[in-house]
């Protein structure tokens, strides 16, 4: 793992106008801030993990950061150049070293294209002078890399489990060699032992071809296995940004907090006795967050300020930030 | 006597591509007031044996094999005969709060109509119950929110209110068909929370369907592993996650992240799930089981007992291998 930055996101900020029904056609339309204030840097090789909830802005994030949704303000600096202001075509030579791997296997996947065709579009996409030898060379090589058999090739999508479709979503994310690979719930659709399997691959995959992922995932337990640093996402603000393990052993955001907590541990002794900590109430709108600290609504620790002032994003101790208050 | 006793239930789908074998010789009982969790894969058949013992089948469905609900016979009853029982005796809860709720009519009519269709009261009357009920599942201002439709519910609240709703007749049994796979973290501690309260409020039976083994762990007294379409392996919950004695509770219970491991490579089940278009011929977790002899793909396992605590498993290759 070198010190290389890869991805510095400054300052995302993705909102969307809504409109609700009772809505005049002259009233103003409301804006939802899907994404807040989001930074965080990534070097080469490492994982981030983002969690949180669902409506928290964590797709939406990765979503912004490849321009599949506009951003309204911020920066995405890729190896020095910000995406956000490059145009169609100067985009497209750094998207292909950017991949994206979703959550549903199968509907990211053309029904009515086989396998071969499928893993080779984004070469045919981004390289259309590649030879037909060679595009057949390179599908076979990513799909042994994956784990699928060769002679699957002319088969179509419907013909295999969800688990071999997730592979498939792999390897077309491999086929261009990318640096990074942004995996939005890539294993929430899955079996726990097909999981398993997707997991392991990714991460044998990123140690062999020195990837470097972003992974999304609402399963706690998965992110913590996977990365090596944790993003907390709650309402499109980030709570809490840490190496993996400092976010477990020493969670320091309330929210945080029972989010682990709530997080059931596959073992009858530990589970049953264990303190939990409920979060009372239920996700405030984001178009009406709540002012100050967004958290403060369903937080325990609740004081006056928090109504009053956002808590600013700083490090409570080394590589370890919060959004809180009361973070010591 | 048990509340519940299932023997040799099975259910078979007569599609267009043949039969399908979806659940084969299930057998389980249940004692009142405890929870049974049944865990399983996607197509494990976990879903068709309850859906088979309420008569919810789809109509290309057959159920046979022996359900007795407190002492009586209930599998294949008519429908007029089920709905005695139904929502009466066994309620059921379903995985998505929004689907199982009409959206058109609000949530007061569609409470109040159970217990008007069942316990023959006025509307109002119904409806004054319906607000206890929903005070109950902790839904604030019940009495305002009764009058709201489903979709002004937050998936959480929806899915208390499917508790409330289940709970109106007091029914000795429910059946929680996943109840938290479409939640939040937080708010399926929330639910499962709520769910052991008002077991212990109550005081009726659970089973509990679902795939998380951390739920299970903690809201449940005995457990069921199924694998397609059978049982491999039953228990009281503890005991069976200190000693799992069946290769695939080995390799489900391995190939779990959990929160409180330390960082190193998942365990995996190699190899894909069942297909349950094939019958199958022998154990169906055979052709991924390391542990494999020659009879596992030709003679079906039988579920045997294997120590004093009820603990069953239906596997050929001894214990001692395994451990």
């Amino acid at each position: 793992m070198n010190n290389e930055i890869l991805l510095k996101v400054e300052n995302l900020k993705v909102n969307f106008n809504v409109s609700s029904e009772d809505d005049m056609p002259w009233t103003k339309q409301k804006k939802l801030q899907a994404v807040n204030d989001v930074s965080f840097d990534l070097n080469q090789g490492e994982t981030l993990g983002i969690v949180g909830e669902s409506g928290c802005g964590k797709s939406t994030l990765a979503r912004a950061i490849v321009k599949m949704v506009p951003a309204n303000s911020g920066k995405v600096i890729w190896l020095g150049n910000d995406l956000l202001t490059l145009n169609k075509s100067q985009m497209r030579q750094h998207r292909k070293q950017i991949q994206m791997i979703f959550q549903d296997p199968l509907a990211s996947l053309n029904p009515r294209m086989n396998i071969g065709e499928i893993i080779a579009e984004p070469l045919r996409t981004h390289y259309p002078k590649t030879p037909e030898t060679d595009v057949k060379l390179r599908v076979s090589d990513v799909m042994e890399k994956v784990g699928l058999l060769d002679n699957l090739v002319n088969r179509y999508p419907h013909e295999f489990s969800g688990g071999q479709c997730q592979r498939i979503g792999i390897a077309r994310a491999l086929i261009l060699k990318p640096k990074l690979i942004i995996c939005d719930e890539p294993v929430s659709a899955l079996d726990v032992s097909i999981q398993a399997q997707v997991v392991n691959l990714l991460m044998e995959l990123q140690e062999e071809m020195g990837l470097t992922l972003i992974f999304i995932a609402h399963d706690l337990s998965i992110v913590k296995h996977i990365s090596t640093k944790i993003m907390v996402l709650y309402l499109g603000n980030m709570v809490e940004l840490a190496n993996s393990n400092d976010i477990y052993e020493n969670p320091r955001h309330p929210y945080t907090q029972a989010l682990i907590s709530a997080v059931p541990i596959p073992d009858p002794m530990i589970e049953k006795n264990k303190e939990l900590i409920l979060i009372e109430g239920d996700l405030p709108s984001p178009v009406n967050p709540p002012s100050g600290c967004v958290f403060r609504t369903r937080c325990q620790k609740v004081q006056e300020i928090c109504s009053k002032e956002k808590p600013e994003f700083k490090e409570a101790v080394a590589n370890h930030k919060v959004a809180c208050h009361f973070s010591d | 006597m048990s509340l519940l006793e299932v023997n040799n239930l099975q259910v078979q789908f007569d599609t267009t591509d043949g039969i399908v074998s979806a659940v084969n010789n299930v057998n389980f009982s249940l004692e009142e007031g405890k929870i049974l969790a049944i865990v399983g894969e996607s197509g494990s058949g976990k879903s068709q044996t309850v859906f088979a013992m309420t008569g919810l089948l789809d109509n290309n469905g057959s159920a046979t094999g022996s359900v007795k609900f407190d002492g009586q016979e209930i599998l294949n009853l008519s429908n007029n005969e089920l709905n005695l029982i139904r929502a009466e005796k066994i309620a059921m809860i379903f995985q998505d709060p929004m689907t199982s709720l009409n959206p058109y009519v609000r949530v007061s009519e569609q409470m109040a109509e159970v217990l008007v269709h069942h316990k023959g009261i006025s509307k109002s009357e119904a409806i004054q119950q319906s607000i206890i009920m929903l005070d109950a599942v902790k839904i604030p201002e019940a009495k305002n929110r009764i009058r709201m439709y489903p979709h002004e519910f937050s998936g959480g609240m929806r899915q208390r209110v499917m508790i409330a709703m289940s709970l109106l007749c007091h029914p000795k049994l429910l059946i929680a068909d996943e109840p938290t796979t479409a939640l939040d973290v937080t708010v399926q501690a929330q639910i499962m929370h709520l769910m052991s309260e008002i077991q212990n409020e109550f005081g009726m039976s659970i089973i509990l369907i679902t795939h998380d083994l951390g739920v299970v762990a903690g809201n449940s007294d005995e457990m069921l592993v199924m694998y397609g379409g059978e049982v491999m392996e039953i228990g009281k919950t503890e005991h069976l996650y200190k000693n799992p004695t069946h290769p695939y509770t080995q390799g489900l219970m391995s190939a779990v992240p959990r929160l409180d491991d330390a960082n190193e490579k998942l365990i995996t089940i190699p190899g894909n799930p069942p297909n349950m278009m094939l019958k199958p011929v022998g154990c169906p977790f055979s052709p991924r089981c390391n542990f494999a002899i020659n009879s596992c793909s030709t003679v079906t396992p039988n579920l045997t007992k294997i120590t004093e605590n009820d603990h069953f498993r239906a596997c050929h290759v001894p214990i001692e291998e395994l451990l």
